[in-house]
């Protein structure tokens, strides 16, 4: 048991990190938690300590769960540590040591077999029922235990959701999408599952401004869920089979980019590849996957294609997803978009890569932490004074909506996807002659 | 539970004292080797706190340890006993600049980059510039006496320090110095504190001295074919009455790991690398770059670079800081030593490290502050390869032995700790040493204040592998 316990661990990873402390401060969770158990370098250590069977998986659970994923310390770690496999084992460990009720077992299944990947139950949280599914979605996050006994606080995200669409403007999007132009790209759009229900207006926008900027859309129908609330809750073979059908999905025919708007999820399409290291059958075709992952920001600045029509004479500030940052590594493109259009002020954070808190349904499972680690966030923004908030990412977006609430400084902030600005300043299809 | 823990708890609430077996695992380590578990952690915030933490200590025979950010190469902040493990990491931070006095009035959690950034706001400097500058807190490096690059022109911590607020083991308060710079009165307190690691009081405010920011830098590089010329420069430099406030050294096997990790252009053919730093007026620099450049160009020094721009000097610089990472490429685990030579005896070092690294095939890189005689020999080796390990503790004993031979000093910025206790009586001889344990007796009579440092117990050896 004990070796297999070190494999599942990833034993081996824990060496390469020689507690040198440089991760320190940029962890958000050291910051506001206050203690070496929530750094990244005490979360390592206790992996070691449980992998040589001296604390158990029960004593790593608080301070796993409590860790966000944010990846802010493998950016600083001089010795590349990979954080990563080594946050995602002991979730997986975590989950598999757990002794679960029969309850427990049943809503989880619920949850993470029949809701988020199936594109039915996203409709119907798409179509206003939110509240109530995530009220489902309350009730197995108690059956995990992975909450503290705290009510939850569903009501304040229900406040910020954006209003659903219709589910027949849903349903008449069409599959394919033409630009008005001969196509300079080829690409496929990754829906994803809550953005594609809770957010079906942001899609919708970003199809948009792929097609202006001359590329050909695609919408393979057999998509699914990305997988990473998956791989984040310990449910690996889970992850893997959505991993699958995803591969498949986009395989169908050839494309230049896979395109997605949502940096949580565009870093799990990125770890496809090495999700699937070694194994014979999938690792090609993962990684060839992988490759063609790009997020909507980089494809819009490659493509090169917008021009806009109106001025936005406004002051923003830019909340980078950490996903997005520390995973996928796309850190200019955003900015330069933002800089891009005509009128706009942009007044960078002096912290922007400090997590917001919201790290996928890190703020729902640990409310008050989250609460406190966007408390931080929020207070750097106010020293900006924004107009908006720019985000990349709709869990972020959610949160810096909260925070905004929270100040109560709804008025005043407005929070926006990327894209939400970029239409508000009418962009047309850039002329060739100037291009 | 502990009556003693009880009374803790009254003191501090819940949230600042931790008995659980992940929260104590998480306080049973720092960057070097070696694991002890505390029976308790505590945050104190107040001068108050801290004594009543010592006053039940005391009471109930409970060794403390203080701890900052537990980045210590040497073992410092393990709580070898036990007892309970003092995080000075949560005190609340404060750093008051007095400009016209030039000096800084700190709280021990205090990041010592925090410091540099807030003298640089009123166009002063605080000098000692250890490498993990952006992670240790300055209680730690006052413990320490940590240095930097710039100790060859500045000194370490220890003089930057004019005043202390010190708990007593016993629980009482008690201030050294103060805010002048000339203060002469009675024995040396402040000196004596300052590199005591933790174990003749806790540091809860500091009072340091700050100098005038130079306008202006110049960044060099010089290579060098072979060790005796790379060390002739060095003696030449700093007899020419030119004073770099850098002289930093890299090995051939650094530049190799280096360019292999992250190419930079470092000449690969080269046998020692010197990266030197220049600050002062912009007219006087520009006078003495000329004159260090002549001595280069006369030991045919090759290449010789002269950074044009902030970013040249930047990426000089970044090439040195790459080293700890690059080498980390070598075997995972490190060991950091900081044997201390004088100047003069440098080349000499170098072929005894040489000689070690043949003899108990290990792999020895060396770079480190060069300008000072204080060299950086790391192994790097696999702690999960117990026959490779003990080889490297045998070479480290042989590192020690060397530095002492030469003249030198077992730590040049790095401490004591649990890592080179064996070995003090070499360096200080037994009355020194017995000096020293007639002091700590006598400020600590029931040796409760970081017990197990600085100080062998009977029959210790060095000892790198776990258990
Ligand atoms: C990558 C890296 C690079 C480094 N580079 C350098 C360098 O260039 N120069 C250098 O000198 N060192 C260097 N170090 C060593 C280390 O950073 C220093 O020794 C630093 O001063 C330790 O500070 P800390 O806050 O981490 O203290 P800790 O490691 O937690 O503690 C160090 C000692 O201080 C004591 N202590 C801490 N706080 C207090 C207090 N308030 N009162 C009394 N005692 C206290 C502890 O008991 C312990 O003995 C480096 C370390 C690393 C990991
Ligand atoms: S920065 Fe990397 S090596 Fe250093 S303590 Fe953190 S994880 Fe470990
Ligand atoms: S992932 Fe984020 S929260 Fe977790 S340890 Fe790293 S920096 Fe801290």
């Amino acid at each position: 048991m004990a070796d297999t316990l070190k494999d599942m661990l990833r034993y081996d990873l824990t060496f390469d990190c020689v507690q040198c402390g440089y991760c320190l401060p940029v962890c958000p969770t050291y910051e506001t938690m206050e203690r070496e158990t929530h750094s990244p370098r005490g979360r390592i250590n206790l992996i070691k300590m449980v992998a040589e069977g001296k604390a158990s998986v029960e004593d790593l659970k608080q301070p796993i769960d409590k860790c966000l994923g944010c990846m802010a310390c493998t950016t600083v770690c001089p010795t590349d540590v990979q954080y990563g496999q080594l946050f995602e084992s002991a979730k997986h460990v975590i989950d598999e040591y757990e002794e679960k009720t029969f309850v427990q077992q049943k809503t989880e299944h619920f949850l993470f077999h029949s809701f988020f990947p199936s594109t039915a139950w996203m409709d119907q949280l798409g179509n206003a029922t939110w509240l109530y599914q995530v009220s489902g979605l309350q009730k197995a996050a108690r059956g995990l235990n992975v909450m503290s006994a705290a009510p939850l606080h569903l009501g304040k995200f229900e406040q910020v959701l954006p209003p659903a669409p219709s589910p027949k403007e849903r349903h008449a999007r069409k599959n394919r999408l033409h630009p008005d132009g001969p196509p300079k790209a080829v690409v496929a759009f990754f829906t994803g599952c809550v953005m594609d229900s809770v957010f079906f207006r942001q899609n919708e926008k970003t199809l948009e401004l792929l097609r202006l900027s001359g590329a050909e859309v695609q919408l393979p129908k057999t998509q699914t869920c990305c997988g990473a609330l998956h791989a984040h809750a310990g449910k690996e073979p889970e992850a893997l089979t959505l991993a699958k059908e995803n591969i498949q999905a986009f395989e169908e025919k050839p494309v230049d980019y896979i395109v997605n708007n949502a940096g949580g999820c565009g870093a799990q399409l990125h770890k496809y590849g090495e999700l699937f290291a070694g194994d014979p059958e999938w690792e090609q075709r993962a990684t060839a996957f992988s490759d063609k992952v790009r997020d909507i920001t980089e494809v819009l600045v490659e493509l090169d294609g917008l021009e806009f029509t109106e001025r936005v004479e406004e002051t923003y500030t830019y909340q980078p997803s950490c996903h997005m940052t520390n995973v996928q590594k796309v850190k200019e493109p955003p900015l330069q978009l933002i800089r891009s259009v005509p009128g706009v002020t942009l007044k960078e954070l002096d912290r922007p890569d400090f997590c917001c808190g919201s790290a996928g349904i890190y703020n729902i499972t640990q409310h008050e932490d989250a609460m406190d680690i966007l408390d931080v966030k929020m207070k750097d923004v106010k020293r900006q004074c924004p107009e908006g908030i720019v985000t990349t990412n709709p869990g972020c977006m959610l949160q810096m909506k909260l925070g905004v609430q929270r100040e109560g400084l709804e008025e005043e902030i407005d929070t926006v996807h990327i894209v939400d600005l970029l239409m508000k300043a009418k962009p047309v299809t850039k002329q060739a002659a100037k291009a | 539970m502990h009556e003693w823990e009880e009374q803790l708890r009254a003191l501090l609430s819940n949230k600042r004292v931790f008995t659980e077996l992940a929260d104590r695992y998480s306080y049973s380590f720092d960057a070097s080797f070696g694991e002890h578990l505390p029976e308790v952690v505590v945050q104190p915030k107040t001068t108050e706190e801290v004594q009543t933490i010592m006053k039940i200590a005391n009471q109930f025979g409970l060794a403390v340890t203080p701890r900052g950010q537990g980045t210590c190469l040497s073992g410092g902040p393990l709580p070898v006993h036990g007892g309970i493990l003092l995080d000075m990491a949560q005190w609340p931070k404060e750093i008051n600049v007095f400009a016209d006095d030039l000096i800084a009035v700190v709280t021990p959690s205090v990041l010592t980059a925090d410091i540099h950034a807030a003298a640089e706001n009123y166009g002063l400097m605080y000098p000692p510039d250890p490498s993990s500058a952006h992670v240790s807190t300055i209680g730690g490096n006052l413990a320490e006496n940590s240095g930097g690059p710039r100790g060859l022109k500045y000194g370490v911590t220890k003089d930057f320090v004019i005043g202390l607020e010190i708990v007593t083991p016993e629980g009482d308060v008690m201030h050294t110095g103060g805010r002048t710079i000339k203060n002469v009165t009675g024995y040396d307190l402040t000196k004596l504190l300052v590199g005591s690691e933790g174990t003749l009081g806790v540091i809860t405010k500091a009072t340091l001295k700050l100098v005038p920011k130079p306008p202006a830098v110049q960044t060099m590089m010089a290579a060098f074919t072979d060790m005796a010329t790379a060390g002739k420069a060095i003696s030449k430099t700093l007899t020419s009455g030119v004073l770099p406030a850098k002289m930093e050294f890299m090995d051939r096997a650094c530049i190799e790991a280096v360019e292999r990790y992250r190419p930079s252009g470092l000449p690969t053919a080269s046998e020692a690398l010197l990266l030197i730093e220049l600050d002062g007026h912009p007219e006087t620099i520009k006078l003495e770059a000329e004159q260090v450049k002549q001595i280069l160009v006369e030991l045919q020094a090759d290449p010789i670079i002269t950074a044009e721009s902030d970013e040249e000097a930047q990426k000089l610089w970044s090439a040195r800081k790459l080293v700890s990472p690059a080498i980390a490429t070598i075997k995972p685990t490190k060991i950091s030593e900081d044997a201390t030579v004088p100047r003069s005896r440098i080349p000499e070092m170098m072929d005894r490290l040489k000689q070690i690294k043949e003899e108990y095939q290990v792999e020895l890189v060396v770079f480190g502050h060069i300008g000072d005689g204080n060299l950086h020999p790391d192994i790097m080796c696999d702690q999960r390869d117990e026959e490779e390990m003990i080889r490297a503790e045998k070479a480290v004993a042989e590192i020690f032995r060397a530095a002492l031979e030469l003249g030198g000093t077992l730590s040049g910025e790095h401490g004591i700790g649990t890592m080179k206790a064996p070995f003090m009586e070499q360096e200080m001889g037994e009355v020194g040493v017995s000096m020293l344990k007639r002091i700590k007796e006598a400020w600590d009579p029931n040796n409760i204040m970081n017990p197990g440092k600085i100080f062998a117990e009977k029959g210790q050896k060095l000892v790198l592998r776990d258990g």
